[in-house]
């Protein structure tokens, strides 16, 4: 009985759904709005030329990723509220589970996992700190490279039993994120803007352009993949 | 149609929340919700024929799709993070203190104090 009055809870919502179709536009006839079109050109302040790849110099923001450039620099301060809420949840899972020890085995793990992470571990570190690094050239950026990281420090943990890294983590986020303020506060203190991009933007598509962003986006990356490793560590624990 | 795909995910969710007796398969029935509405808002900036938008040596045409929801969804999936977190933290400290995550057993043993 329940089943059925669920469907039939459901059947209704997804024709409300179909009904409501037509205040959405046509899937793949969408129109550029004023500001997308100004955020792909760079022209907020008002510059009416051309982004060419390799050869325009000097614009309000150099960063060769549009997506990158809105969300590092346009709207910054967005991001670092972001950071801040899922500092929050790390925060309130290590709350939650207070008290809790790691259960030790007292056996060695399978001895393929014990070799293969030795060969393994830089591989996936250096992978993610490429991605976060080239982050304002290529797809990607500072969350998808701190996720890797974190998925290479799970690897650590499963491997050994007498690592210890939520000190260490700590520190790391702590630093990382106390920075990202006061490369804000240094923007505040030359022209009254707070997150200013106050670094020369260079040409578009170098890898040692777009100023403050790239700074920025290699902080962010630390600090998610700090937090994740100690949202990995205190979901390890168990009751001893 | 992209948008079917979005409502028909939302419906599943929504009957894994109304039906299923396990608290944890209830958790997953919210993040497959949350994974359909990101679908949604990210279909509603595609333009038929047009490129990433990144400017590289491929792409020398400025005809990019809309990078504004692309923005937006990235903040969306960070924080649908943090509450799966949230919420698996939780889970633990109830299977703890009742020994199961099926919600009837719960109420039986809450009946019995």
């Amino acid at each position: 009985m329940r089943r059925v009055f669920s469907i039939l809870i459901v059947l209704g919502l997804i024709l409300f759904f179909v009904n409501s179709l037509s205040i959405l536009p046509e899937y793949g006839k969408v129109k550029l709005s004023k500001v997308s079109s100004a955020y792909i050109n760079k022209s907020v302040n008002g510059n009416s030329e051309k982004v060419k790849f390799g050869e325009s110099k000097d614009l309000e923001d150099g960063s060769a990723n549009v997506v990158t450039s809105i969300v590092v620099n346009y709207r910054s301060f967005d991001t670092l509220g972001e950071v801040t809420v899922l500092f929050t949840s790390a925060l309130g899972v290590g709350l939650i589970l207070h008290g809790y020890k790691r259960k030790k085995y007292g056996r060695q793990p399978n001895f393929i996992l014990r070799i293969s992470v030795g060969i393994l571990l830089p591989l996936i570190l250096l992978f993610g700190a490429y991605i976060f690094i080239h982050g304002h050239l290529t797809p990607g950026g500072g969350f998808p490279g701190g996720t890797i990281i974190a998925a290479g420090i799970l690897l650590l943990y499963l491997s050994n039993e007498e690592y210890d890294l939520s000190k260490a983590s700590k520190f790391v986020e702590s630093t990382a994120g106390s920075l990202y303020v006061i490369v804000g506060l240094t923007g505040l203190a030359i022209s009254g803007i707070f997150l200013l991009n106050f670094l020369p933007t260079g040409v578009v598509g170098n890898l040692f352009s777009a100023g403050i962003v790239p700074i920025v986006y290699i902080l962010i990356g630390f600090k998610v993949g700090a937090e994740l490793s100690g949202i990995i560590a205190d979901l390890h624990r168990e009751e001893g | 149609m992209v948008y079917y795909i979005s409502f028909i995910l939302i419906g599943v969710g929504i009957y894994g929340i109304l039906t299923q007796k396990n608290l944890f398969k209830t958790l997953v029935s919210l993040t497959i919700i949350d994974t359909a509405i990101n679908i949604l808002i990210i279909s509603l900036g595609y333009i038929e024929g047009c490129d990433v938008p990144i400017y590289s040596k491929y792409t020398q045409s400025t005809n990019f799709v809309d990078p504004l929801p692309q923005a937006l969804v990235l903040t969306a999936i960070v924080i649908g993070v943090g509450t799966l977190a949230l919420g698996a933290s939780l889970l633990i400290r109830v299977y703890e203190k009742y020994g199961t995550l099926d919600t009837e057993e719960i109420a039986v043993k809450e009946a019995r104090k």
